[in-house]
């Protein structure tokens, strides 16, 4: 086992949970963070600060605390903005990512796809950007189709510009939610731009693992959820271009998103206002913010090494159990993937094994991981995953072995 | 053996999921009881659980309102087979009416240690899917109730 190093120490003591022992006594040690991450105090603090000193509605109230809160609220919004290399008007609030793929596939999708168009998304999906597309592809006639992977999960990209010919919309994940896979941008959104394609990025696993620069990246909306990257729950963010958002027509409507309202008319407020219809998730979007800060002030740069150190270590681990029948999923080289790994012990159920490795107190996910298709495609009826962010040492990765030899024990493999 | 001469689960909580998975739970999950298909089913259904992607198959023979003989398939976790081949081995020789009345109760017996709330839909699906047969159409979950 590895010595843990000082700057994770300290890291690891700003996240209040990681010191509370579960049930039986066990240290947590918390494999999950691709279903949500952890939150660090100063996130939690800020949701308590909110409702404690300034709770009030924004962007309407003259009075000090909702000055306060509308204040905070959009500076949020400008941290965010810096973090991923964006304009501050280019970042609307939603919920989630599921929320920002369907504003875009409602919005922009319906006034944009007609019969004949394709949209190009890739084998390795999450529901979450696949489902929204299939119900466009309904109500538009468009077609779908897939950038097909390997039996690796790596993509296969040499189909790429028939894929690509008379396709309106190119959407998918910069990470791999069950495999880790990161898409190689760099040889998709030139070629999708040359072909008239509109480039959405699902970075629901991206954004909290690896470093973003949109302008750089130059893909036209980018999508991301608070909670997976030491935010709160029910605050996520839409990246579009401004030129795009412009032109979209709203998506929900009442409050807030107008301009000027009449009993059989209304204008509406600019973007990204006009997409934030009601009562936002303040003191979430407040803490996402503080989130990002946190991220910011880690570096965005010494994450992605640090979970490709901790990957790398795994998979060398992992590989000591592959005589007892352990298989490993997905690319095997840490440089290809963020730190997600997907695995199965022999004939041992992912649910069998998830729940022995729970006595242990190691959290890990097992399942479909929302991507039935690839699943399907694979041969896989379920698999464990462990997946891993900047709290995760080595010695999380030692509990998860010791558990792995005592499920290995229990089922005789 | 009958469930209720089984050892029961020691009540110490670091023990409750090592139990689950003790000797008999394994032995039905390695050698499912009355696996397979009948050549001939007078009551049949199936269903999966999504959240697991287990799957059950059950089929009946049926004489004289009679129970005579049961199959079961399907494929998942330990707790979803487990209970299901417990679930065979417990109808043999019932009544259909009573079969289409057994509640939660006797696949908690015959696992005999506590579900943790998540995996109880594993535990059920047998259930569920043996109540469909008997009943002819697809019955509620029985933890629900």
């Amino acid at each position: 086992m590895l010595a843990t190093d000082p700057k994770t120490e300290r890291i690891i003591a700003d996240f209040p949970i990681l010191a509370r022992p579960t049930s039986r006594g066990k240290r947590l040690v918390y494999l999950d963070s691709a279903a949500t991450s952890q939150k660090p105090r100063v996130v939690i603090q800020a949701l308590v600060d909110y409702y404690e000193q300034y709770n009030a509605n924004i962007h309407r109230g003259v009075y000090e605390i909702a000055e306060r809160a509308t204040g905070e609220f959009e500076r949020a919004r400008v941290k965010i903005a810096r973090f991923v290399g964006a304009e501050v008007a280019e970042i609307v609030w939603v919920r989630n990512t599921t929320e920002a793929i369907n504003l875009v596939a409602y919005s922009w999708g319906n006034a944009n796809l007609h019969a004949g168009d394709a949209i190009l998304l890739t084998e390795l999906e999450h529901h979450s950007d696949l489902v929204p597309w299939q119900l466009l592809a309904e109500r538009s006639g468009a077609e779908l189709r897939f950038i097909p992977v390997d039996n690796r999960g790596l993509y296969v990209l040499d189909d790429l510009d028939a894929l690509l010919d008379g396709c309106k919309l190119v959407a998918c994940a910069h990470v791999s939610n069950t495999l880790g896979t990161i898409l190689p941008l760099d040889r998709i959104v030139s070629r999708a731009h040359a072909a008239g394609a509109v480039v959405l990025v699902d970075g629901a696993q991206g954004a909290p693992h690896l470093p973003v620069d949109l302008k750089a990246l130059d893909v036209d909306f980018y999508t991301f959820s608070g909670h997976k990257m030491l935010g709160p729950t029910g605050i996520g963010v839409l990246y579009g271009k401004r030129a795009l958002l412009d032109a979209m027509p709203p998506f929900l409507s009442g409050g807030d998103m107008i301009h000027k309202v009449a009993y059989d008319r209304s204008t509406f407020n600019d973007a990204p206002r006009k997409f934030e219809a009601g009562t936002s998730n303040i003191a979430d979007a407040i803490a996402f913010g503080v989130a990002v800060e946190y991220l910011e002030q880690v570096g965005m740069e010494w994450v992605r090494d640090h979970e490709r150190r901790l990957t790398g270590y795994a998979l060398d681990r992992l590989a000591a159990f592959e005589p007892r029948g352990l298989a490993i999923y997905g690319p095997r080289d840490p440089e290809l993937i963020s730190g997600v790994i997907s695995f199965n012990l022999a004939d041992v159920h992912a649910h069998d094994l998830a729940s022995i490795l729970d006595t242990e107190g190691v959290c890990v996910r097992a399942g479909h991981h929302c991507t039935m298709p690839l699943m399907e495609k694979m041969g896989w009826s379920a698999t464990t995953r462990a997946s891993f962010y900047i709290y995760n040492t080595e010695a999380d990765v030692d509990v998860l072995c010791a558990g792995l030899e005592k499920a290995a024990r229990l089922f005789g493999v | 053996m009958p469930a209720s001469k089984r050892p029961r689960a020691s009540s110490g909580s670091d023990n409750r999921v090592d139990d689950f998975y003790r000797d008999y739970i394994l032995d039905h999950y390695r050698h499912p009881r009355n696996f397979g298909r009948l050549e001939r089913a007078d009551a049949e259904a199936e269903d999966l659980n999504p959240l697991c992607g287990d799957q059950i198959r059950m089929e009946l023979k049926v004489d004289d309102g009679l129970v005579s003989d049961v199959r079961f398939s399907g494929k998942g976790c330990a707790i979803s087979q487990a209970s299901a081949s417990m679930l065979t081995e417990r109808i043999k020789g019932m009544k259909l009416a009573d079969v289409a009345k057994l509640s939660k109760d006797a696949v908690l017996e015959d696992v005999g240690i506590g579900i943790s709330p998540t995996r109880m839909k594993c535990a059920m699906l047998g259930l569920r899917v043996l109540k469909s047969a008997a009943i002819g159409e697809l019955a509620g979950w029985p933890d629900e109730e």
